[in-house]
């Protein structure tokens, strides 16, 4: 990988994520082969690749739901992501929306903020748990980030496919994350949600490292940043979107399919 | 707003201010048991139309001891998805704890007369009391066992289950292998628990006979107290943060994890809490029906109380308690009128149920309820709602 030997020793650190020659395989498939990024602090970047390309099982490499066979994942300061479960990394700051939204359908769109509220996670502390007048201003805050103010009170079954996403990305603020990792926000969302989730996530990268995973190109193209793509588990290339779009390896494999 | 309000009281002062629908009222039919059925069985004379014979008492006590068993299933089902299949095995466990203070109690008053071993020793030949038994014949200590033995199963069980991530119906089957198992284990003589016959020809329980009027009655309240206590708990550990992340773990387990909590911890809590119920329901079982025998262990057993939590309601806890009230009632009428009908009317109820009330009778009632509400005030769709509205 070319940018295998770009990394030294001691450069771990100054990264809020750094892959390096991570492969994991399942049952002989290789989903991830030698797979090398780092994400810089305040970075964002979109990742795209096709499918099977190996992004959402990077995503379950990054946030310890999968270990890879070899290779190196460290989140800032050397923190080694390999040897933690996701309760762990979660609590570090590593938040993840996944592909589909998920949400407690059967709790108000309150509730599933104050669940996901940064803080001791233990369980006699939740069990005796009562919010402060800090905690619901913050919850009410991110509320009006994700414009679900008047949503607070319904049951989060009960809001719209996009609404749902946008809440999904209201809890991962909710944890306060470094680092967010984004899978696919606006899967099955109108025109008019697309561009409302793009300006939503530009803002969160004012402040967050975010990591985005789509297929969408309009919508990264509103997004404006560094693109990874990947291809049978390693990155192909990388730059802006207007570099990677006439890179013809990736036209020959993604873009011009 | 009203969502806001309760997440800032705490879980106390959540209990005290407000239970959860239907609570109060819940509550107040077990206190007028309390206080009903000894009037009727103790007061009113013998040819009183209202007049309560005791083994009556006994049955009813019978069927709270029960209800406390599927409440301590329905916290575990209906708010962190955890099917147990094996919850008959902590019920006889508090049960079996019970019951060898019982056999302790009957001292030279058994048919071999021995002051320290019970009859079942003896006629096996025996001449020392097993260590397992010692401490038996403490009260207080046989009732820290009812709470500690179920609650250390469940908890080793749980220990290794939720933190191999066993769920859904894999989980359930290997509760049936523990009920199972320990089903064949108290069937041996040399375990010490009496075998298949069990433990039984109790006398008194802290002094008292157990035949008379009075103890039956007494344990006829104990038990409503208990199922109380049960319920208080339940609704105490509902309504905390800890009952929301419960749901959440229940409604989407991975989304839970990546928000940071250790599921495995939460299982855990919830299981052995709910463990320690059915023990206490054991305890509180055996000396009104006068026997504790393997068969407690059955697997079918626990398949039962799934059904009565069912029928009632899940995740709606006194419908749990109505589920198992209904369900045992009808087994008593019918067992006696068409005993071979009952297990397919069972059967039948179980299906009938998951086909037309997939909710459980009280979660289709709140349905209807809430749906009438909406009829006489147009305009209101959820309660929540209508509260984030006035914010």
């Amino acid at each position: 990988m070319a940018q295998h030997s770009t990394l030294k020793d001691g450069q771990k650190d100054s990264h809020i994520l750094y892959l390096d020659g991570v492969s994991v395989s399942f049952d002989g498939f290789k989903a991830l082969n030698n797979l090398s990024f780092v994400i810089e602090p305040g970075e964002m970047r979109a990742i795209i690749g096709p499918n099977g390309a190996g992004k959402t099982t990077m995503m379950d490499v990054i946030t310890g739901k999968t270990k890879p066979d070899v290779g190196e994942v460290f989140f800032k300061n050397g923190i080694d992501l390999t040897k933690h479960d996701e309760a762990f990394i979660a609590n570090l700051g590593i938040g993840r929306k996944f592909q589909k939204p998920t949400v407690y359908e059967s709790q108000t769109v309150f509730h599933n903020l104050e669940l996901s509220l940064k803080g001791d996670k233990g369980v006699m502390t939740t069990l005796f748990s009562a919010l402060n007048d800090a905690e619901v201003a913050r919850i009410m805050e991110i509320l009006g980030v994700i414009r679900l103010t008047e949503k607070a009170g319904d049951l989060a079954g009960s809001l719209s496919h996009g609404q749902k996403q946008w809440l999904e990305i209201g809890m991962l603020l909710m944890q306060d994350p470094d680092l967010l990792l984004v899978d696919e926000p606006v899967a099955g969302m109108t025109d008019a949600e697309t561009e409302q989730t793009a300006i939503l996530l530009r803002e969160i990268s004012k402040t967050h490292s975010v990591v985005v995973v789509e297929h969408d190109m309009e919508f990264i193209r509103a997004l404006n940043t560094k693109v990874t793509v990947l291809h049978e588990g390693s990155v192909l290339a990388e730059g802006s979107l207007d570099v990677v779009q006439n890179n013809q390896r990736v036209v020959d494999v993604y873009l011009g399919r | 707003m009203d969502v806001i309000n309760n997440t800032q009281k705490g879980p106390f002062v959540s209990l005290m201010t407000g239970l959860p629908g239907g609570g109060k009222t819940f509550l107040g039919i077990l206190l007028v048991a309390a206080l009903l059925v000894p009037l009727c069985n103790l007061v009113l004379p013998g040819s009183s139309a209202f007049h309560m014979p005791t083994y009556l008492v006994s049955l009813m006590g019978k069927y709270v001891c029960f209800a406390l068993l599927a409440l301590s299933v329905d916290l575990i089902w209906g708010f962190a998805g955890i099917l147990s299949l094996g919850h008959g095995a902590f019920f006889a466990l508090g049960g079996y704890a019970m019951g060898m203070y019982l056999m302790r109690q009957i001292g030279t008053r058994g048919v071999y007369g021995n002051p320290e071993l019970p009859d079942f020793m003896v006629f096996l030949n025996w001449t020392e009391l097993p260590w397992y038994w010692y401490g038996f014949d403490i009260f207080a200590f046989a009732m820290l066992m009812v709470v500690l033995v179920p609650g250390f199963l469940a908890f080793v069980f749980g220990w290794f289950a939720f933190r191999a991530r066993v769920t859904g119906v894999y989980l359930s089957i290997i509760t049936q292998a523990m009920t199972y198992a320990l089903l064949l284990a108290f069937f041996r003589n040399d375990m010490g628990f009496g075998g298949n016959n069990g433990l039984t020809d109790f006398k008194d329980i802290l002094g008292l006979d157990l035949q008379a009027d009075g103890t039956r009655l007494g344990l006829f309240v104990a038990s409503l107290i208990a199922l109380a206590f049960g319920y208080l708990v339940s609704c105490f550990i509902t309504q905390s943060k800890l009952g929301r992340v419960l749901i959440a773990i229940r409604d989407a387990e991975s989304r839970t994890r990546f928000s940071g909590y250790r599921v495995e911890y939460y299982k855990l809590f919830v299981f052995v809490v709910s463990a320690v119920l059915a023990g206490i329901a054991g305890a509180l079982y055996v000396p009104q029906v006068g026997i504790i025998n393997p068969s407690e262990f059955s697997p079918a057993n626990s398949i039962e109380v799934v059904i009565w939590v069912a029928v009632g309601g899940r995740g709606t806890l006194w419908g749990a308690v109505l589920g198992a009230f209904l369900v045992n009632w009808g087994k008593s009428y019918f067992t006696g009128s068409f005993p071979e009908a009952w297990l397919y009317m069972l059967g039948g109820l179980f299906v009938g149920t998951t086909l037309f009330l997939p909710k459980g009778i009280v979660g289709t009632f709140s349905i209807w309820i809430e749906k009438l509400k909406n009829l006489r005030q147009p305009g209101r769709t959820l309660p929540a709602t209508a509260n984030a509205k006035e914010e």
